[in-house]
């Protein structure tokens, strides 16, 4: 379980505040106007941005001693979540080992969880030379092998067409199915979270709301989302 | 500004020691020369003369160099002609010539037996003397006239193009287009050129040593050189050490207060549509000045590759000896560079863009003002008590080249780091990667065009060097430079030539080895 306990997010003049729990398991959605703090939420828990006050905790656990890095956390980001100077295979691996000293059986690993991406043929490809789905899907298989319980999208897929985004959100869902993942999710489609996430936190007014059924939010929205859906 | 969430790391230290490394070999090496000087009389006659000496020539290059670029990239900037791209990339290659070279090149074009004299000859003009202070001026501006054209240039292109046309449809005249558009510019630019080339002009060694000399065209640099090597005036030459590198503080801090521009190099190929120029006489005007600025920068190199082919394949073996520790020399430097530049950009990009990263910058940039001879002669003196200086020579050249070479690597590496840092920091920490491995993967795979040009830069410029080599070496140590410039004193002008050549190709082909090894397979 994800819990914010009593965060204050300070960034200049700027103020968030979040104090709330995530079961372990849920996919939910994080959506709010742009500039509400949805990335900036994300940071905090990822651990590039530290809170004024409050805590982050998983499992009970207080996760602020660690580097993002060793937090149970994977992160896909806007963009520049793979390095262009390496190849698919390395970048994979990556998840291993973050020194890419592979044993031979790890590197059966990168080719199975790319095997289960669709990119089993691709291995040795830079990313210069993949599809903007394909990158998505070398990312995914990172997200696959590093196998942390919890999964934070800061919109990833936002440059995709509609059935490409689509296609990659199913694939984040069949994933964290396997992997009992919990997903946190920045979005700003409405539709996306109703098809994704069964949960939805509204980050908005310098508020990160606790987490409600979407169907429900959606049905009857607070007037901050009344505000933002038009 | 975010707040840290990390705590400050090893390369921070490291950059800091090799800050404190740098400035004891800038500064220190000051304070080892300013202990040595016992009395300190006043200045003499001499001193005052290579004072003024000094001051007039880097004021007069600076000026004759951006005067002239003025016209050249005017030019440049509103004609589309085929080699322009060519020319303009020629523009950046003195820089990385050897200034011995240069010298021998401008002998063949304006010396006694040069190409000017022989065509002044035939229509009976006595011959020119290009020794002193005329042939310094020539030197400087065969050097600094690219250096203030691409400046210059720079600013012709960065007036926005929607300005022009904007011109064009009030009908203004190429001298209204001067009035309102180009002199504006000119008036931000002209400052910062002018105080670059003086600030170079001002540590001129070699120049004034092959070219100038005698009581009147003397550097403070070069009578540093004459008090430490024939008088061996240890006092003299520390009271001059001062005298420099207080001329020097001077014009660096006068740089601080001018606005100076960076050459970036890029976008130099876009060419600003002009409906004002379409004159004939102004289309005549510009190819005259772009012809005479190729002419004055080819016709030198052209004489070294004339003249020195033909001996390149009769040289003794001890220019090739020289050639191998001038290799030596430069590989060591190069290496160097990297060694000081990398962590010290490392750690002014982790420290930000406060007040503790600026000064780490700051540290970087130092030895543009400082003066090899000032930081050969500290370390002479510091040396002298625990080993032979002479036996030395070589890895001093090495090491205060790559102080010398040190600000040009800075100014590559951060703006790379800074951007390495900002589109894949996040996601190598978010992977766990730190420490040696984040270098290891991350930082130099991502940072492969700014070392192999800074490496190339620091081995041009150091296989070039005839600067501290001169104070330190003995005829057994010689650096090519070295042996190239007492076969000239010797008037063995064709092995000189040859010399030059096998100089030139060195320098110029190890930038380019370099360069193009931070370029093959680098992918965006």
């Amino acid at each position: 379980m994800l819990t914010l306990e009593k965060i204050v997010i300070r960034q200049g003049t700027f103020v968030l505040r979040a104090d709330f729990s995530v079961p372990a398991g849920a996919r939910v959605a994080v959506i709010g106007p742009s500039g509400a703090g949805k990335s900036t939420l994300l940071d905090v828990i990822s651990g590039f941005f530290a809170p004024e006050s409050g805590r982050v905790l998983w499992n009970g656990q207080d996760l602020a001693p660690l580097a993002p890095g060793g937090r149970p956390i994977s992160v896909l980001f806007q963009d520049n979540n793979l390095f262009p100077h390496m190849t698919v295979a390395q970048n994979v691996g990556l998840g291993l080992r973050p020194d890419l000293r592979l044993s031979a059986a790890e590197q059966v690993k990168v080719q199975q969880s790319l095997d289960r991406v669709g990119l089993g043929g691709l291995a040795a490809r830079k990313p210069a030379a993949l599809s903007g789905g394909q990158r998505s899907r070398v990312a995914l298989a990172r997200v696959l092998l590093r196998a942390r319980p919890l999964l934070l999208l800061d919109e990833p897929f936002g440059a995709l067409g509609p059935a490409l985004k689509a296609e990659m959100l199913a694939l984040v869902c069949e994933l964290a199915q396997e992997t009992g993942a919990t997903v946190l999710m920045v979005t700003h489609d409405p539709q996306e979270a109703v098809m994704v996430a069964g949960q939805t936190i509204l980050v908005a007014e310098g508020m990160a709301h606790p987490p409600r059924d979407t169907k429900a939010l959606f049905a009857d929205p607070p007037a901050a989302l009344r505000a933002y859906l038009g | 500004m975010a707040r840290r969430a990390q705590p400050i790391g090893a390369s921070v230290w490291v950059g800091a020691a090799v800050a404190a490394l740098i400035l004891s070999l800038t500064l220190g090496t000051l304070g080892a020369v300013f202990l040595r000087a016992e009395r300190f009389s006043a200045l003499g006659p001499a001193d005052w003369a290579a004072v003024r000496f000094t001051l007039m020539q880097a004021t007069l290059s600076a000026f004759l160099s951006v005067a002239l670029a003025v016209p050249v990239a005017r030019a440049l900037a509103r004609r589309r002609f085929p080699g322009r791209g060519l020319l303009i990339t020629l523009l950046g290659a003195p820089f990385i010539l050897p200034v011995i070279v240069v010298v021998l090149g401008i002998l063949a074009v304006f010396g006694r037996n040069g190409l000017l004299n022989s065509a002044l000859g035939v229509v009976g003009i006595g011959p020119l003397s290009v020794y002193g202070l005329q042939g310094v001026l020539i030197a400087h501006v065969f050097f600094n006239l690219p250096l203030a054209t691409r400046l210059i240039l720079q600013g012709w292109l960065s007036i926005p193009a929607e300005r022009f046309r904007l011109a064009a449809s009030l009908g203004f005249a190429a001298r209204d287009v001067t009035r309102w558009l180009e002199r504006p510019m000119l008036r931000a630019v002209v400052p910062g050129a002018f105080m670059v080339i003086f600030v170079i002009c001002m540590t001129s060694f070699a120049v004034a040593l092959t070219l100038g000399g005698g009581p009147k065209a003397t550097t403070v640099e070069l009578a540093i050189y004459q008090a430490f090597r024939f008088e061996f005036d240890l006092s003299r030459a520390a009271l001059l050490a001062l005298v420099q590198f207080g001329l020097s503080a001077i014009a660096a801090a006068l740089t601080l207060w001018v606005a100076v521009p960076s050459v970036s190099g890029a976008g130099l190929d876009r060419i600003v549509a002009r409906w004002d120029a379409r004159h004939r006489g102004l289309r005549l005007l510009d190819g005259a000045w772009i012809a005479l600025a190729a002419l004055f920068l080819i016709l030198p190199l052209a004489m070294i590759v004339a003249d020195g082919l033909r001996a390149l394949f009769t040289l003794p073996p001890s220019v090739f000896a020289a050639a191998g520790r001038s290799v030596a020399v430069a590989l060591g430097s190069a290496v160097l560079t990297l060694a000081l530049a990398l962590p010290l950009s490392l750690a002014a990009v982790r420290l930000g863009r406060g007040i503790a990263g600026g000064m780490m910058e700051g540290v970087g940039a130092l030895a543009i003002a400082a003066s090899p001879l000032v930081i050969g002669t500290g370390l002479f003196i510091l040396l002298f008590p625990i080993a032979d200086p002479v036996a030395l020579a070589l890895p001093v050249t090495a090491v205060v080249n790559a102080v010398m070479s040190l600000p040009f690597a800075t100014r590559a590496l951060v703006p790379a780091l800074r951007d390495a840092e900002e589109s894949y920091g996040k996601l190598a920490r978010s992977l766990g990667m730190r420490g040696f491995t984040h270098l290891r993967l991350v930082l130099l795979p991502r940072l492969r065009r700014p070392i192999g040009f800074s490496a190339g830069l620091a081995a041009a410029l150091s296989m070039g060097d005839l600067g501290v080599i001169a104070l330190f070496a003995d005829p057994s140590q010689a650096t090519l430079p070295l042996q190239l410039y007492r076969l000239m004193a010797a008037y063995r002008m064709e092995q000189a030539a040859g010399a030059a050549l096998l100089l030139l190709i060195l320098s110029l082909g190890l930038f380019w080895l370099f360069d193009r090894g931070g370029r093959v397979d680098a992918d965006a």
